[in-house]
């Protein structure tokens, strides 16, 4: 049977306030345990929520940027469960009033094409604290620092249709949410973390399979292989007839499956209602408005700008748009070079490879944007030829110069890159290599008219070799002119 | 409404209660009581009614985003029950 | 001394009659030697007492007290006290020295006031009789074999048993009132959202207020200036200027509209209950009162409604209290859910897992709205109802209980029959109006309350009303025998 896949993910993305959704501790990552836990984050008797106007600005922000309709009422709910990260037994959240509605984004499929994938709602809650299982014998250690820190749940309708979908709308969500700077996009510190829905249903049928959902996928990467492997467990079920029980599942990346999350086979009675110790939040258009007034250029339409306004091609445009440090790089690398393409292929060809190697993110390289749009320059006026613009962008990869603009001139001297454009000492170089290889001269001179362009080579090295740092446009004009001088 | 003990057991599992199966018995029975009270509620005709879940209908405050408060662990791990380095410890947690 | 009223206590401390030091000492020994009969106090904190004592008497030397500087009083047990132990009269908060105030204990603390200690309580304030605490029930002064009310019970009997002439209480459906009742003391439950909730500890939050107990209305009047007020730490807790409640206790009642709630005056309040009630309204009307009968029809619906939304609430409020960061710990626990089960079940008593199933039942899937969404609509309705009444006249008056204090262990096996205890009390909660308790009157030798209700923020109105009835009546000034 043809099966069709059916894929909704739920997004959790910290957001980057300084302090908690309720209470004044700290939300900064990777203190000691229990330190930025404040006796609201631990629910001590008698503690009470404040609501921070930061989360709320940025869940709103978060809302226009994929054009939903924002809540102007929203209201918080307590979901009742308890586990030992969460303290006070329920986590604040929002149920029937979340703060951001029916929106939408696109995602840029393989063929090129774009595909909207519509996202149901994001509302607030708190995070949940941390358990920790080594060091402590037969206890667990419950570390509370991350508890009360704000997130939004974006939560997507099912719409994607595979594991490389889900993964482009997973990475789309984290360039818009980073472009933003409403959350530091961080995964490996789990400032974003995703939970798969996945089913299958035979092509053709309207009603949704049986799914299940894939806790806690932090990573583009396994966001898609973890799907994979679900949509494989699930098709050899269903092949053989039987049937998928609707549960949790656990990704595990180094054997690359899924597992079912037994402890949490009890079923849930969540228990929901409205949290009375906060009150509805209420915004209005005023205040939408000036929060818009506040977006900044998004991806997409980052995107449609390097196409239309800079002749850059739709690929290109997507790779630079799609990461707004990336993206702040390349336009500052463009703007000082004056030149959107030079600098696209060299963010993506040397900028790119470097980053690769060297394994660090863009905010880490060790040329500026400033130094780069320099050296870039120093291509167009023909100071530097692309080898020598080479040697100066890995000399300060290597720590060679310092940061500043000036850094590169002094390593263009210091290196003796400075190409040679001056035709008086060119035409003394070329009429040196002449004299010296009558024999190349004698063949050149027998080359029918029509062949000599390609003739002209050999001396064009020999120049280039008795002269290093020579312009080779120069050598170009300069040979031309003395061998059409001999014959 | 009569609740069966299946059902007071439920109940107490989803609240983690330990009850004996005596207080089974006892809790079948006043909870029902208690159910029974409160079921004249249901003939009450409330369909054109907003529920009201505050006193005065008032909206969130804000806080301004500001980090108010300072490490307290030690002052506030004086009144649990078992710490370790800085962590409260449970019974190990299976995932 | 141990009669004073706080009133006089400010102008016998500022007219060096005696030391903050003397009367508090003098007041400490009352419990050590009374209170075990009463067992109104839960922790008596005599060494801190005498400091803050003696740091008042030397403010007062150095010519800077204020009113409050000095004055002896004590805290309902639901109010965190840095490094005190602060129990709710539950084992499971039994070791629980908070480690931080409550905004009521640290306004009292900065005024000047001096603590006794934490008074006894129903556990987690459930109850109406004070027999819920894991501390043991508390006597009323005027008959032992009675009950004090509850569930701040333990201030109620302090105060009428000259232990402190004024302490914090707090009410979620007439657990001050109903107690000052019980005990021939004066109580106010003021508006909802009017005294901060950041560190009382949490029953049902949208209806659990903070007031006070005292002998008189005028110390009502002196406590509420402290205790009212604007916290930006409670998101409830409402932005409004505090008026001075004593600057207003003498104005005129004349020409004062109170109503009688027709519903409240019914079968279900007994003849000489009903007489003593009526015999005050009386006395307004010699105040320049009029007297006009309203209704409040959905009246009868209260008591249902507050027990799907009190207990709901509280079945959340109290899932914190699960043996991880403080609180009572079951021994040797197996593995998380054991902890869990065994910690709240051998932590909490009877009424106090009772209401937390109810809570927890009536939001199960699948009941929520005919039984929350359900109540809240009903809330609405009786709001409504209070809010009608008060258009029309100025305060509502009405009785506080269908009975005085009953005996202890009257109405423990069935605890509906308790609840029912609270049918005059418990509306103005989910309303969130204010209401105030006053001694109007004696039914078997035993106090009778009246209650007076307001509009919202309305407590200069309640005490000055209540403050000319006293000015008028002796009541408030009788004490049990032997007080």
């Amino acid at each position: 049977m043809e099966w069709e896949v059916v894929i909704g993910l739920e997004i959790h993305a910290q957001l980057a306030t300084k302090s908690k959704i309720f209470s004044g501790a700290s939300t900064q990552y990777g203190a000691e345990a229990n330190t930025q836990a404040c006796a609201v984050d631990l629910g001590l008797p008698g503690v009470l929520p404040v609501f921070n106007e930061e989360a709320l600005r940025m869940a709103v922000k978060f809302g226009l940027a994929i054009d939903a309709d924002i809540g102007k009422k929203s209201v918080f709910d307590r979901k009742n469960y308890f586990y030992p990260d969460l303290p006070k037994g329920y986590q604040t959240t929002q149920l029937h009033h979340p703060i951001v509605g029916m929106g939408h984004i696109d995602i840029e499929l393989d063929d090129g094409s774009t595909k909207r994938i519509n996202v149901t709602r994001a509302h607030l809650e708190e995070d949940a604290g941390k358990s920790v299982h080594e060091g402590f014998g037969s206890m667990s250690g419950i570390d509370l620092n991350r508890a009360g820190t704000p997130l939004v749940e974006i939560v997507s309708e099912p719409e994607m249709r595979s594991a490389k979908e889900a993964a482009a709308y997973f990475r789309k969500m984290h360039s818009i949410v980073t472009y933003l700077g409403i959350c530091d996009g961080d995964l490996s510190q789990g400032s974003m973390r995703c939970d798969c829905n996945v089913s299958l249903r035979p092509k053709g049928q309207e009603e949704f399979g049986t799914r299940t959902e894939i806790k806690n996928v932090n990573s583009f990467r396994n966001v898609e292989r973890a799907i994979e492997s679900e949509i494989e467990r699930q098709m050899d079920i269903l092949e053989d007839g039987g049937s998928i029980v609707q549960e949790t599942r656990l990704y595990d990346a180094d054997k690359n499956e899924t597992r079912s999350m037994r402890s949490k086979e009890v079923a849930n009675d969540y228990r929901y209602f409205p949290c009375p110790d906060l009150l509805p939040v209420i915004i209005d258009d005023n205040y939408i408005e000036a929060v818009r007034e506040t977006l900044p250029e998004l991806p997409d339409d980052k995107r449609a700008r390097f196409v239309k306004d800079h002749g850059l091609s739709v690929n290109d445009a997507a790779v630079l748009a799609s990461d707004r440090e990336l993206a702040h790089y390349f336009e500052t690398v463009a703007h000082s070079a004056n030149d959107y393409k030079l600098a696209a292929n060299w963010v993506q060809g040397d900028v790119s490879a470097a980053l690769n190697r060297l394994e660090i993110s863009i905010s880490e390289l060790a040329v500026s944007a400033e130094q780069l749009g320099h050296i870039l320059k120093l291509i167009k006026d023909n100071t530097l030829n692309t080898g020598g613009a080479r040697e100066v962008f890995n000399a300060l990869l290597e720590g060679k110069g310092d940061d500043t603009v000036a850094s590169v001139d002094k390593l263009v001297d210091s290196l003796g890159l400075k190409q040679v454009s001056d035709t008086g000492a060119i035409e003394a170089i070329v009429e040196k290599v002449l004299a010296d290889n009558p024999k190349l001269v004698e063949g050149y001179l027998n080359t029918p008219e029509d062949k000599r362009a390609k003739a002209i080579g050999p001396f064009i090295g020999l120049t280039r070799k008795a002269a290093a740092g020579v312009n080779p446009q120069v050598v170009m004009d300069v040979l031309k002119k003395k061998l059409s001088e001999l014959g | 409404m009569a609740l069966d003990q299946q059902q007071v057991r439920d109940i107490a599992e989803l609240a983690r209660l330990q009850l004996d199966d005596n207080q089974i018995a006892e809790y079948q029975k006043n909870l029902s009581s208690i159910l029974d009270l409160v079921d004249q509620l249901s003939a009450v005709d409330t369909s054109s009614v907003e529920p009201m879940a505050h006193p005065l209908d008032a909206v969130q405050r804000l806080r301004a985003d500001a980090v108010t408060e300072e490490n307290q662990r030690d002052h506030f791990q004086q009144c649990a029950p078992q710490t370790e380095n800085g962590y409260y410890l449970v019974p190990r947690v299976v995932e | 001394m141990h009669t004073k009223t706080i009133a006089e206590i400010a102008r016998d401390l500022a007219a060096g009659e005696y030391s903050s030091v003397e009367i508090t000492t003098d007041l400490l020994n009352r419990v050590k030697q009374l209170d075990g009969d009463i067992n109104s106090f839960i922790t008596v904190t005599g060494e801190q007492a005498l400091a803050q004592a003696k740091a008042a008497d030397e403010r007062r030397a150095a010519g800077q007290a204020e009113t409050w500087t000095g004055i002896p009083m004590a805290h309902k047990d639901i109010f965190c006290t840095d490094g005190v132990v602060t129990s709710c009269g539950s084992k499971m908060l039994s070791n629980f020295a908070a480690p931080y105030d409550a905004t009521v204990v640290e306004k009292f603390n900065q005024a000047g006031a001096v603590s006794l200690g934490k008074l006894n309580m129903d556990e987690f304030a459930m109850g109406s009789s004070n027999e819920s605490s894991f501390y043991g029930p508390v006597a009323n002064p005027w008959n032992k074999d009675h009950v004090p009310g509850g569930s701040s019970g333990g201030s109620a009997a302090a105060v009428a048993a000259g232990f402190v002439p004024g302490a914090t209480a707090t009410d979620t459906g007439g657990s001050i009132r109903q107690p000052a009742a019980f005990c021939g003391v004066t109580g106010i439950k003021p508006t909802y959202g009017r005294v901060s909730r950041w560190g009382m500890i949490a029953y049902a939050s949208s209806l659990d207020q903070g007031g006070c107990i005292t002998r008189n209305a005028e110390d009502a009047a002196m406590m509420m200036n402290i205790m009212a007020g604007y916290d930006a730490k409670d998101s409830t807790c409402v932005e409004q200027p505090v008026p001075d409640y004593t600057s207003t206790l003498n104005d005129s009642l004349e020409g004062m509209t109170i109503g009688l709630p027709k519903e409240y005056f019914s079968s279900d309040l007994s003849a000489d209950m009903q007489q003593a009630v009526r015999d005050a309204i009386s006395e307004y009307e010699k105040l320049g009162a009029s007297i006009k009968e309203v209704s409040l029809p959905n009246a009868r619906l209260a008591i249902p409604a507050y027990y799907i939304i009190a207990p709901a609430e509280c079945s959340a409020n109290l899932s914190r209290m699960d043996g991880v960061r403080f609180g009572y710990r079951c021994d040797d626990p197996q593995d998380i859910n054991d902890l869990y089960k065994r910690s709240r079940g051998e932590g909490f008593g009877g009424e106090v897992k009772r209401r937390i199933m109810i809570g927890a039942y009536a939001l199960s899937a699948g009941f929520y709205d005919a039984y929350y969404k359900k109540a809240q609509q009903v809330r609405r309705l009786i709001k409504n109802d209070f809010s009608a009444a008060l258009k029309e006249v100025d305060i509502l008056a009405a009785p506080v209980s269908p009975t005085p204090a009953f005996k202890r262990g009257e109405k423990t096996s069935d605890p509906v029959e308790m609840y029912l205890e609270d049918i005059f009390t418990i509306s103005l909660n989910l309303a969130g109006m204010p209401g105030m308790s006053i001694p109007c009157g004696q039914v078997n030798n035993l106090p009778v309350g009246l209650q007076l209700i307001g509009d919202y923020f309305a407590e200069d109105r309640l005490l000055n009303a209540a403050h000319k009835f006293q000015q008028a009546t002796d009541w408030h000034l009788k004490t049990p025998a032997g007080i």
